[in-house]
């Protein structure tokens, strides 16, 4: 065959027929979202730029008012990571393919972890309010719900990855399960659990800042109290504080995870 | 003896970090103050799992447009309608925010970084607060919150893909005697396209979580019958609205990570 001509191209290629058809069906579905969610063009602007006039003059003296509520932030972000990261040590481990054979034992532990995972942070606070009170101690059982879900799948991970040689040995010569876990996989995974617990607190941060918006302790309160007021130049102050904190919590712990990989 | 020497003040480093961290803990646990939580806690955690155990399922659909269903449904679209308008308006956002020369003095891509620092900066719910002011409340200003602070995300992960292609076909386009239009149509946009799409699918999800939790503050979705549902106590209501979100949330994540693991 000779190869002077270019390969014909199908009437599907030659028309896009794809990329048509799910750019079609993608715009048909945000029409329906637009119904559905009732958007129109009206937009009071005048309310708006009122807003961002208010914003754009911050009320610098409302400064030393948000720093013990944002301390408070913190220390609910680091509790909460705590008690997660803790309580998912053995479910990572239950939930590790090369711990766990049962094959049962591991599906029920990942579907619990699933079911917990699918609740977002601030619907827990939500939650945890309605439990526990309004207080610091509904933003720490929220965070530590949230925290627990999401380090135990990074850990179960990481547990997966590890090398097989340790564990045999050590069962080889006679070694208990907690012996084994002791002595073979902590030792393999423990920089890992820092540097994930570190990321999860990370995120933390970044969640404790609004929950307390919802009563659940912390800065976040003073985010609804400004707005409710109308206080836009104090709103911003508590924004930009959370920008501060977020950056330097994420420098922190960046540094960190460095040296520790 | 220099090596002992070194192998000391190693020590004391790691000494000091472990103090500067059981330091850290001491305090932050001491910030939180147990007693405070109130003594029908166990009552009310056993009514929330009885009522996810006896879930009020007449409240799934009744048809009047105030159910579970009705719901769910304004939750996905609301997120779904923010996720891909802020999709679309990222693109320029992207291509302004790019880095794409080595110099150290980079104006239009820094200015463009900082922009979306900005935007991303708002948390969604004071952003839904300030669209209530403008729209009043309802789902609208649940869309306008969810788009304009996915920006500030999507168009930074836009910009880090563009900044990561090889612009190799885009040059030889030029070289050939394209114009800078068609090295954009022709090379930048097929190969940014894939991974604009996975992005966007992966901020879908994370808008899903959002917009199930904006009605508190009035803009739309499931939220708001779920604060209503919380502060009336019907645990069988909770139980069930918490059902549905654990649901939407599971199919929506299975779906969109089957389609990005095509995708990539």
């Amino acid at each position: 065959m000779e190869m002077t001509s270019l390969p014909s191209r199908t009437f599907s290629a030659r028309w896009h027929v794809k990329p048509l058809l799910l750019v079609v069906l993608i715009v048909l579905i945000m029409i329906g979202s637009a119904v559905n969610t009732q958007v129109t063009a009206e937009f009071s602007w005048d309310q708006f730029i009122n807003i961002i006039q208010k914003m754009v003059r911050p009320d610098w003296s409302y400064i030393p008012t948000i720093i013990q509520p944002m301390l408070q932030t913190l220390q609910m972000a680091i509790v909460g990571t705590v008690v997660g990261a803790l309580l998912a040590l053995p479910f990572s481990v239950l939930a590790a393919r090369n711990l766990i054979k049962q094959r049962w034992v591991r599906g029920g532990i990942r579907f619990f972890l699933n079911l917990i995972r699918a609740l977002p942070d601030l619907l827990l606070g939500a939650l945890f309010v309605a439990v526990v009170g309004i207080g610091p101690m509904a933003g720490v059982g929220a965070l530590s719900v949230f925290s627990f879900g999401m380090v135990s799948k990074l850990f179960y991970e990481a547990i997966e990855t590890i090398d097989e040689g340790p564990l045999d040995a050590l069962k080889a010569a006679g070694a208990n399960g907690a012996q084994i876990i002791l002595f073979a996989v902590i030792p393999q995974v423990f920089n890992q659990f820092l540097s994930y617990f570190l990321y999860t607190l990370e995120i933390n941060v970044r969640a404790s800042t609004i929950l307390g918006y919802l009563g659940a302790g912390g800065v976040g309160l003073y985010l609804s109290q400004t707005m409710s007021m109308f206080r836009y130049d104090r709103t911003i102050i508590v924004i930009l504080m959370i920008l501060a904190v977020v950056i330097v919590v994420d420098g922190i712990s960046n540094r960190a995870r460095e040296a520790l990989a | 003896m220099q090596d002992k020497q070194k192998n000391i003040r190693r020590q004391i480093g790691q000494g000091s970090i472990g103090l500067i961290v059981i330091g850290l803990l001491i305090w932050a646990f001491s910030g939180i103050p147990l007693s405070a939580v109130k003594s029908t806690a166990w009552t009310i955690t056993q009514a929330i799992f009885n009522g996810l155990f006896h879930p009020d399922w007449a409240y799934v659909y009744t048809g009047d447009g105030e159910d579970l269903f009705s719901a769910l449904i304004q939750t996905l679209a609301i997120a779904f309608l923010g996720t891909f308008i802020s999709a679309i308006l990222s693109v320029p956002f992207a291509f302004w925010a790019a880095r794409t020369s080595h110099r150290w003095f980079t104006p239009r891509s820094t200015s463009g970084k900082v922009a979306l620092t900005v935007i991303r900066v708002f948390p969604e719910i004071v952003l839904a607060i300030m669209f209530i002011k403008a729209v009043g409340p309802g789902a609208y200003a649940g869309v306008l919150a969810v788009g304009i602070h996915s920006i500030g995300m999507l168009g930074k992960l836009f910009s880090e893909a563009v900044e990561n292609i090889d612009r190799g076909p885009n040059e030889s386009i030029v070289a050939a005697g394209g114009t800078g239009l068609d090295g954009l149509t022709l090379a930048t946009l097929p190969a940014v396209l894939p991974e604009f799409m996975n992005y966007t699918l992966y901020r879908f999800e994370i808008s899903v979580r959002s917009a199930s939790i904006l009605g508190i503050v009035g803009a739309g979705g499931i939220g708001a019958p779920l604060i209503f549902a919380l502060q009336t106590r019907s645990w069988s209501r909770v139980g069930i609205i918490l059902l549905g979100v654990i649901i939407m949330v599971t199919v929506i994540d299975a779906v969109s990570g089957f389609i990005r693991h095509k995708l990539v």
